[in-house]
């Protein structure tokens, strides 16, 4: 599966109250949507574009255990998320609601780079900046998950949890 | 094979051998979610076509988030979380009869050696208890209740050993605050953490729930202590244990070993917007605070009650100051009611509210103004989570919190607590 997009850089220690915060909570998610990210960077949903990827530094996502967060990022039109590391919570969230998550170096990534990630290759192509950032691969399990949209998905199609597939 | 804590009840719960880096499907001894995430996880089970849960019994919805009710929309929510529990069958603790993570060990449904799972990222208080608890979403939440088991990956540990003893007017919650602005935000990302030593044999069980709370602020999976006497007699009356308290082995492998000696510990602040942003309270001693808040998961209880009451006794809030001060559940009010210090506290200046998060969850219950600095014993100072990305929120003790109420300005408590 390859991912095509254009980036949108944030810093360190992206909390889930930045993300979206608990005021918002009684809003639609669509009305949630229009305010990620307003705490930090106010015109956030004004600069990014359906089908862009954010980028992170370390521990993004920490804080709450709110699965609104990845969620208002997805219905913002946000793809993906490629951080140098993710908050536990958010990482496990992310997946649960059809949100690929990358663990990579994203020291060199900026704003606008147009990039495609091969979620099979493990490989960030940066084609503005003319490098390839290679990531670890998700457990084959992970993956199916994502492929299912969410873990909602793959409980419908599965049945439910298995020891055996957890690999 | 010698192993930690975080081994030895996911091997426990998984029935297989577990070690740090196993992926394993294990039991739930205890399942909860609260107002502000259950209609998520409902949703989700509704989605994935569940109609009863695996464990009623052990399935708890709490309203505690957004209580009471301060408009409609959160009005209508709560209506339809609470039709979503009874169809189900589950367990509710309806509005401020207490804060989850204070109100599930008061109400006895924490055993050590349970495995806990709920959508709030402060589950990990329960290690206080010996109990592998840990945060997680609505849809892992709604997998539990429907399965009655989660798929984890068994963490590695770090043990975190604390020599000395703390000084008067040094509390839990400095001890945490102390570690999180050591390790960083992010320093026990992944991991569970162990809690150790002298300082905290000698911590009541109010404190050791306020330290093992504050895990998550440092990224841990799970902040557990080892059950002693002292667990044991707090647990006596609540709860029936009928599984030996899981303690780590000789030689279990720990990811780092980390020794503070802490008998010289001062009373230690967050400052804003991180909860890693820590400094000694001598560095900001005089800042003007206009707002103060007592309670939230991490300082509500008893003691620390009485410590807020013991230093405001007799004395005036600052005029320039709304000290807000929230019991942790019912029985926590009507015990500091028969104590007498309700009274203390009102007659203080204090404004008292029914049990519930509060302004730490930025929804009501106190949410400071533009320009504003709140001085708080909650567990979260990121820019606007008090509900206004226009004040500043910094995090101390409560007896930090009721010094400074009185000075409307940080202060150190210790004049006030010399016993006569």
């Amino acid at each position: 599966m390859s991912l095509e997009g254009h980036v949108y850089v944030l810093g360190d220690d992206i909390n889930t109250d930045y993300i979206i915060a608990a005021k918002y909570r009684a809003l639609s998610l669509s009305d949630m949507a229009a305010r990620v990210m307003e705490d930090i960077d106010p015109d956030f949903t004004k600069k990014i574009k359906t089908g862009d990827w954010i980028i992170g530094g370390d521990n993004f996502g920490c804080g709450s255990s709110r699965e609104y967060a990845p969620r208002v990022i997805l219905a913002a039109g946000i793809q993906g998320i490629a951080a140098k590391s993710f908050a536990r919570i958010f990482y496990r969230n992310s997946i649960n609601s059809g949100l690929p998550v990358i663990e990579c170096d994203t020291a060199r990534f900026q704003t606008g780079d147009h990039i495609t990630v091969a979620l099979e290759k493990g490989e960030i192509i940066n084609h503005s900046q003319k490098f390839t950032a290679s990531f670890a691969k998700l457990p084959p399990f992970m993956t199916r998950v994502l492929s299912e949209g969410g873990m909602s998905g793959y409980i419908k199609k599965h049945g439910g949890l298995r020891a055996e597939n957890l690999v | 094979m010698s192993r930690t804590i975080a081994e030895k009840i996911l091997s426990a719960k998984s029935g297989l051998d577990a070690k740090a880096g196993d992926l394993v499907l294990a039991e739930l001894d205890l399942m909860m979610g609260h107002d502000f995430n259950a209609a998520m996880t409902f949703q989700v089970l509704e989605e994935m076509g569940a109609t009863v849960a695996a464990k009623p019994e052990r399935t708890i919805i709490v309203f505690d988030h957004s209580v009471p009710a301060p408009n409609e929309s959160y009005a209508r929510l709560h209506q339809k979380v609470e039709a979503a529990a009874k169809r189900f069958g589950v367990r509710v603790y309806p509005p401020c009869e207490g804060i989850c993570h204070h109100l599930l060990p008061e109400r006895g449904h924490v055993r050590p050696g349970d495995l806990i799972i709920a959508s709030d990222s402060h589950t990990c208080t329960y290690g206080a208890l010996g109990a592998f608890a840990t945060g997680v979403g609505s849809t892992d939440l709604a997998v539990g209740i429907m399965t009655g088991k989660l798929w984890f990956k068994v963490p590695k540990s770090i043990r975190i050993h604390y020599s000395g003893q703390l000084p008067p007017a040094v509390s839990a919650k400095d001890l945490a605050l102390f570690t999180i602005g050591r390790l960083g935000a992010d320093g026990a990302n992944y991991l569970s953490v162990e809690y150790s030593g002298e300082a905290i044999d000698r911590l009541s069980m109010d404190g050791r729930l306020t330290l093992c709370n504050m895990s998550i602020e440092m990224g841990a999976k799970a902040g557990l202590i080892e059950p002693d006497q002292k667990t044991l007699d707090w647990l006596a009356g609540r709860v029936n244990i009928s599984q030996a308290p899981a303690r780590a082995d000789e030689g279990a492998a720990y990811e780092r070993i980390l020794d503070f000696d802490v008998s010289e510990l001062r009373p230690q602040i967050a400052r804003p917007h991180e909860v890693d942003n820590v400094c000694d309270i001598d560095e900001l001693l005089g800042l003007p605070i206009q707002s103060a808040f007592i309670g939230a998961c991490t300082n509500g209880r008893m003691e620390d009650l009485r410590v807020a009451a013991g230093i405001l006794a007799g004395k005036r809030v600052h005029p320039d100051v709304r000290l807000y001060i929230i019991p942790a559940s019912r029985r926590i009010w009507l015990q500091a009611a028969r104590e007498g210090l309700i009274s203390v506290l009102l007659e203080a200046g204090a404004i008292l509210e029914a049990s519930s998060c509060g302004p730490c969850a930025g929804i009501c219950g106190g949410v400071p103004g533009d320009g504003q600095t709140m001085l708080t014993t909650a567990n979260r100072n990121f820019k606007g989570r008090a509900g206004n990305s226009k004040s500043d929120i910094y995090l101390a003790s409560p007896a930090v919190v009721a010094a400074s109420a009185i000075h409307g300005q940080v202060t150190h408590p210790g004049r006030y607590l010399i016993k006569a």
